[in-house]
């Protein structure tokens, strides 16, 4: 393979750690989407390091959830969009004719702007993921992952005792909670999170957050949020979005107080928004 | 300035008080149209569900049953003799028949059914009801006519004219006229012990009559209390029960024998050409068969159809030109379908006529579109945050929807469904076009076998032209209303039930 070509919009991140492995775990290279005629990506690579968390933010319409919705081919739903370009996911192309979307997405998680449980009870809600991959042979070991699932989600001890109740009877940081647990329970090594905090009021929005600084550890967390504060909160790098084009990506702190580009300056600035 | 505003604001509220009453007028208006016509049908349908029967003691003649047989020994005759010698005054031959007449045809089922579950009464004298016919069973209902009965206020002198049939009545004072003694008018019957008499005319201050039952020659005086003016609001001429079938009627009324029931065999008879013993098991039994063939096939259909249009087919304009197509479908005339059921699976596939089979499969068709449509509404309605959170744990397209959507949208496909089948119920004319509107007697065995069902069986009992079967009429629409609004009544708890917000 040639070496990346890197275009004059890509910035290349200055994480550390994840500079000094050279291992990204997702890639993207000319990545252009269009919904029909209309062009809402343009010309994108970035590259994406694992265990941090990168936040995409900018004015809204610039195209960051539909780039997000890239990673785990969430877009395939609507009929009319069409990628182009190369995305990577641990250096296996995701718009490979031979990949199988649904193990993409069990790898690549995805956790919405709405909290949506399904309208069934709290353990069939993260139980359901990982009885579709087959991930639990018997019960005791789907209890497990349940409970690991809700742990990690720190969500367990408020549930436990009514693990039967349905989803839908928790309020809504819980909700997301919920579905940050259902995410994890099928062993995901990327989860997209599309504003998960514009639903919630600032005490649940803490708690979710301080959940997404926990998972850090183990997954690569992509968030796209509408809040500055929030990227420079709990990410570790962020990505400035604007006319469907990537202005910069970069290391959130620097990205906050030296902005690279004008566009950037503007943005944090709030001259535009 | 403020002026104007007033003026507006006066203008705004007469607009809104006239609108709330156009609106509470149109209501109790349609109210009221429906409550007249529940309220009619009710009325008319009530006596349908009552039948009529007289207790005759019968000897259960060993002669008339074959012990071998047991019911095809000669009820009929058993009971018409039994019943004739309660009379025994009767005597010609004419009123021998207008007194047995009175008896249903299949009055004697009730001594065969005794008979063949208890053979040791043979020989033996029993009580057996007897389902009266059906103008005597109006008649007891008060629906032919109005009946008065008055006791008789002074003497009475009835005496035999020489040579004539006639007889004449006279009060006690010769001289004062007859007529103002007794309290008597023509037409008005005279009853008494032995006999009765109707008065035809008045001549010469006494009063003329002729015979009703022939009374006994001894009689000759009768005091005030020893006899009955009876008087009926329908001439004779103008009823089904002439006089005489009506005075002994009221005898056996006034003897206690006569026994009102609630008549099960509305529920447990077929059709049959004499009212009093017509049911609708057959009609409904025949709208079962149909519906269950309907469902059966509309259901799957309906849903697959709508699963796959909503949530996998392109939207393409093929896909735009079948939607257009099963709206249109929808709206089309149901009797087209009953041509198309006629032209295709009876005389192009030779399905049996009359059949439920082919009943439902035209059903089907009809409520096909209905289903599909409700069902993708109810598919539409699920929000597709479901679809996309199953999605992005990993589950599949076909996973997603039939584990979470197609469950979530069930309760309104139900719904749809049930409307549906309701409408199916209720449909008349599409069966009218493959012959389901036979006289049919027996009730359906299968659904090969000939039927009708409930709404055509209204529409066939509402054209004969016997009094008696438009309280049948009336009856079997209130049990028709009664399935149609339990079936709403379901659709409707349903809805309530799973009902969801998102
Ligand atoms: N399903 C869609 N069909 C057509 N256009 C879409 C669709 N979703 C998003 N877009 C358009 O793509 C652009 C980017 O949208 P989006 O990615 O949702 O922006 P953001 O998340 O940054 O607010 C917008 O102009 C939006 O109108
Ligand atoms: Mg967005």
């Amino acid at each position: 393979m040639n070496a990346p070509v890197h275009h004059q919009t890509l910035v290349t991140p200055a994480h550390p750690k994840a500079l000094a492995s050279g291992q990204f775990k997702v890639t993207a290279r000319d990545v252009d989407v269009y919904y029909g005629e209309k062009q809402a990506i343009k010309d994108l690579s970035i590259d994406i390091p694992d265990r941090s968390v990168s936040a995409f933010i900018g004015p809204s319409g610039c195209g960051k959830s539909t780039f997000l919705r890239c990673i785990n081919r969430m877009n395939d739903t609507i009929p009319t969009c069409r990628v182009t370009g190369d995305i990577k996911v641990d250096g296996n192309d995701i718009y490979d004719p031979n990949i199988d979307v649904v193990q993409l997405r069990a790898k690549v998680g995805m956790v919405f702007q709405k909290p949506n449980p399904f309208p069934k009870s709290i353990y069939e809600n993260v139980a359901y993921g990982p009885r579709i991959h087959g991930l639990a042979t018997n019960k005791t070991e789907l209890d497990e992952i349940v409970e690991k699932s809700l742990r990690k989600a720190g969500l367990w001890e408020e549930v436990k005792d009514r693990l039967q109740h349905p989803g839908t009877g928790l309020s809504g940081g819980q909700q997301q909670r919920l579905c940050i647990a259902r995410a994890i329970a099928v062993n995901p090594e990327v989860i997209l999170m599309d504003e998960p905090c514009s639903a919630l009021d600032p005490i649940a929005t803490a708690r979710i957050e301080e959940l997404i600084d926990e998972l850090r550890q183990n997954y690569c967390i992509v968030i796209v949020t509408h809040s500055m504060q929030q990227a420079a909160r709990v990410s570790q790098l962020t990505a400035f979005f604007h006319l469907g084009t990537l202005v910069e990506y970069g290391d959130t702190d620097e990205m906050f107080t030296a902005p690279q580009e004008k566009r950037t300056q503007d943005y944090i600035t709030g001259r535009f928004g | 300035m403020t002026e104007v505003r007033n003026e507006l604001v006066k203008k705004r509220y007469a607009a809104e008080r006239r609108f709330k009453f156009y609106g509470a007028a149109a209501l109790t208006l349609t109210a009221l149209f429906l409550a007249a016509l529940l309220v009619d049908v009710i009325i008319k349908g009530i006596p349908a569900f009552h039948e009529t029967s007289v207790e005759i003691d019968v000897k259960v003649d060993p002669a008339d049953v074959d012990p071998a047989n047991l019911p095809g020994g000669n009820y009929d005759k058993m009971i018409k003799e039994a019943f004739r010698a309660e009379f025994p005054e009767v005597t010609g031959r004419a009123e021998k028949k207008a007194l047995t007449g009175l008896l249903s045809t299949g009055g004697a089922d009730s001594l065969r059914s005794m008979v063949t579950a208890d053979p040791s009464i043979i020989g033996k004298t029993v009580t057996v009801p007897v389902l009266l016919g059906d103008d005597a069973d109006l008649f007891l209902k008060g629906l032919l006519t109005e009946q008065k009965t008055v006791p008789g206020k002074a003497t009475l002198h009835i005496a035999r004219l020489e040579g004539e049939e006639g007889f004449v009545l006279t009060g006690d004072t010769t001289g004062e006229a007859a007529e103002k003694q007794l309290g008597l008018t023509p037409g008005d019957i005279v009853r008494f012990k032995g006999g009765a008499v109707r008065v035809t005319g008045v001549q010469n201050g006494y009063l003329k009559a002729d015979p009703v039952l022939p009374p006994d020659p001894s009689v000759s005086m009768l005091d005030a209390g020893q006899w009955d003016v009876v008087s009926f609001s329908v001439p004779e001429a103008n009823r089904r029960i002439n006089d005489n079938q009506a005075l002994w009627l009221d005898q056996l009324k006034s003897e206690g024998r006569v026994k009102n029931s609630f008549s099960w065999r509305f529920f447990e008879a077929g059709d049959s050409r004499e009212p009093e013993l017509a049911g609708i098991r057959g009609a409904l039994i025949g709208s079962l068969l149909t519906v269950l063939v309907a469902l059966s096939l509309a259901l799957p259909l309906g849903i697959a159809a709508a699963v796959y249009l909503e949530e996998f087919a392109p939207k393409n304009k093929w896909t735009d030109l079948i939607e257009v197509n099963i709206n249109n479908l929808a709206a089309v005339p149901s009797i087209i379908f009953g041509l198309l059921g006629l032209a295709v699976f009876l005389n192009f596939f030779g399905l049996p006529r009359s059949a439920p089979l082919v009943g439902g499969l035209v059903l089907a068709l009809l409520v096909l579109p209905t289903i599909i449509i409700a069902s993708r509404a109810a598919l539409k309605a699920v929000p597709p945050s479901i679809t996309e959170a199953a999605l992005g744990v990993g589950a599949s397209k076909q996973q997603a929807v039939f584990q979470h959507v197609l469950p979530l949208a069930l309760p309104g496909i139900m719904t749809g469904t049930i409307l549906g089948l309701a409408r199916a119920f209720g449909e008349t004319a599409p069966l009218l076009m493959i012959g389901m509107v036979a006289f049919i007697a027996d009730i359906p065995q299968g659904f090969t076998s000939a039927a009708t069902v409930l709404p055509v069986q209204v529409f066939l009992w509402s054209d004969l032209p016997e009094m008696a079967f438009k309280a049948k009429t009336a009856a079997a629409i209130i049990v028709l209303l009664v399935v149609l609004f339990a079936l709403n009544a379901v659709a409707i708890y349903l809805r309530k039930r799973f009902e969801r917000r998102w």
